[in-house]
């Protein structure tokens, strides 16, 4: 679409400029005195306007041969060779037009004095030729960049939809339903644990709801977060899950996605304690060093337990949101290694930004 | 199965649960009834089978996710003379099949008014008034097979011997040969009997690794060597262990199509 020609506005709005132009051009006829001003204004106006359409072409050429995008040569030949083409035909159409008033007894002998002025009009139809190919590629670039930052804008929004649903997915309801049992269970034999089951079930649940809003919390949260989580988890599995822990002090400031490592650690329970008779260990690490934050979740698991009948999605989940948050910077790989599944995360340490 | 005069047989039950407060509940709405009695308790899916096959329970609870074996796997392993009712957290493809053929379902957690009218139809499917014979039923491992999530191929297949289970990853498994009621598993040079249809295994099968060549056999085409012709208008597939199994007309058609590629 022609940018100009597509709206009437600015069709409009592209006359209006063209009128000055035509002032500009009808006292430059006049100015070497062989031209009355009635004259130099009667030739002006439509041959001015027969340029300002032919100009107008100058849009396909400058399409054809973005700037960032085409060899210099190229953009050179077409535009020097529109412009000399341009320029040829309203040198022509001038000139006949000029032969035809100098027929009627009013503008007698108008060709003749008409004459010197053609130099002057083919250099001014150069001149406004690369003018309107310097406008359209200022046009195509400013669009260019508004259709980038459109880009940007639907990528942003849809990171963050996809952010929003992993947080939702991830209260488990195989956890809730379990849990709810466990409290079934403990309130005839033992009232008083299953008060406190409650209370450690509904304190890890209004942390998780807390954390919804939130893009990115202290580490030291999440953490404690996950220590909610196996307390809930250790009424369950009692003696079966063996936590092992090792944090680096320097991290716990950092700010990390919220439930980035919680889900880790609730696969760990579900994928390998979950199938182990006799329990296991779940093993987490973090590290930080050289601006860098590396975490290692770690379990034993059995490689012949019983196959999964629902693909797990923990693990992609937490693949996207990290390379959505820290794209090229962060790494996150995980691999069964004998009788344990490692999973290592690593992601620039950001420091909350303390209001000044 | 009612002995003497007024003295009636207890129902003889297993729970099966691995976690421990899970099997709590169960005992504890058990022991409100007198007329059933808990034989024996199983933490996994292996102590559950071997329980089963030595006990011969009258009805059987039993838990899904479980280490071991899942309570799918049990059920393909225990045949059709124990009443199963399934308790599990939350797993919707259980509940679409086993909603239909299993004696029922309880979702965790659940209430003694729940677990009773769950017990009430065991009993009515024990004592016969159902209308529901074993014979009835379909297979367990079929059934099973329609628990499974849609797309998602078996990786591995779980066969008993007595009390025995094994483990056969798919990849291992040379062919499958259909023998009356069973199908016999070939497998590392032993073969498996597993009572199931050979049309049941080969839907679970991935199309791409396993291909059914002849009405009664499925062969893993990653052993298949050759196809050589036999009679008259039929050939076998030689596997890279030298057997030769039999390839029907169509078999043959569908077979060379695939080894073409």
């Amino acid at each position: 679409m022609h940018p100009l020609l597509s709206q009437v506005r600015r069709l409009l709005l592209y006359l209006v400029v063209w009128e000055a132009i035509t002032a500009v051009v009808a006292y430059l006829f006049t100015a070497t005195g062989n031209i009355s001003g009635r004259e130099a204004c009667v030739l002006a106006v439509p041959l001015c306007l027969l340029y300002a359409f032919v100009c107008l072409s100058a849009w396909y050429s400058c399409r054809v041969t973005p700037l960032d995008k085409s060899k210099i040569s190229k953009v050179l030949l077409a535009h020097i060779g529109g412009a000399l083409v341009a320029t040829g035909l309203w040198v022509l159409a001038a000139r006949w037009y000029s032969h035809a008033l100098s027929r009627s007894g009013a503008f007698t002998g108008l060709d003749e004095r008409f004459l010197p002025e053609i130099p002057l009009l083919a250099v001014t139809g150069i001149l406004l030729y690369l003018l309107s190919v310097a406008f359209y590629y200022v046009y195509l670039t400013f669009e260019a960049s508004k259709d980038a930052e459109a880009r940007m804008m639907k990528a942003s929004v849809l990171a963050r939809e996809a952010e929003l649903k992993a947080l939702k997915a991830q209260v488990n309801p195989h956890f809730l339903f379990n849990s709810l049992n466990s409290i079934s269970a403990l309130t005839t034999s033992d009232p008083a644990k299953a008060r406190e089951m409650c209370i450690l079930l509904g304190d890890f649940l209004r942390r998780t709801l807390g954390l919804g809003e939130k893009s990115a919390i202290r580490l030291e949260e999440e953490l404690s977060l996950i220590h909610a989580f196996l307390a809930v988890e250790k009424v369950r599995f009692g003696a079966r899950i063996q936590m092992e822990e090792s944090v680096d002090e320097k991290a716990l400031n950092v700010m990390v996605l919220p439930l980035l490592l919680q889900p880790l650690v609730e696969n760990a329970v579900s994928h390998g304690i979950a199938n182990l008779v006799e329990g296991g260990w779940i093993r987490l690490k973090i590290d930080c060093t050289g601006g860098d934050v590396a975490i290692v979740v770690e379990n034993k698991f059995d490689p012949d337990a019983p196959p999964r009948r629902k693909s797990g999605v923990g693990l992609v989940n937490v693949r996207q949101r990290l390379k959505a948050r820290y794209g090229n910077q962060a790494t996150f790989n995980y691999a069964p290694d004998g009788e344990s599944f490692r999973v290592n995360l690593k992601f620039p340490a950001e420091r909350e930004v303390q209001a000044a | 199965m009612s002995a003497g005069a007024g003295v009636t047989r207890k129902i003889r039950t297993i729970i099966v649960d691995d976690e421990d407060l899970a099997r709590q509940v169960l005992r504890e709405f058990v022991s409100k009834h007198s007329d059933v009695e808990i034989i024996a308790e199983c933490a996994n899916g292996f102590e559950a089978v071997k329980a089963v096959m030595e006990m011969k329970p009258d009805l059987l609870f039993l838990d899904i996710q479980m280490p071991k074996l899942d309570g799918f796997e049990v059920l393909e392993l225990i045949g059709n003379e124990t009443a199963v009712i399934f308790v599990t957290a939350y797993d919707s493809y259980a509940i679409k099949a086993f909603g239909v053929h299993a004696v029922d379902y309880l979702l965790k957690p659940y209430g003694a008014d729940r677990f009773n009218g769950a017990l009430e139809r065991a009993k009515e499917r024990l004592s016969g008034k159902a209308g529901k014979n074993a014979q009835d039923l379909p297979l367990p491992t079929d059934l099973s097979a329609s628990a499974r999530a849609p797309l998602q191929y078996l990786d591995r297949i779980a066969v008993r011997d007595g009390t025995k289970v094994f483990i056969i990853p798919v990849a291992k498994l040379d062919y499958a040969e259909a023998q009356d009621d069973y199908l016999a598993l070939a497998s590392e040079g032993k073969k498996h009997l597993k009572q199931q249809t050979i049309s049941g295994l080969e839907q679970a099968l991935d199309p791409a690794k396993f291909l059914r060549v002849h009405r009664s056999y499925i062969v893993n085409l990653e052993k298949v060597v050759r196809v050589e012709p036999y009679a008259k208008d039929s050939h076998v597939a030689v596997l890279s262990n030298g057997s030769q199994i039999p390839v029907s007309r169509s078999g043959y058609a569908r077979l060379k199509e695939i080894l073409d590629k």
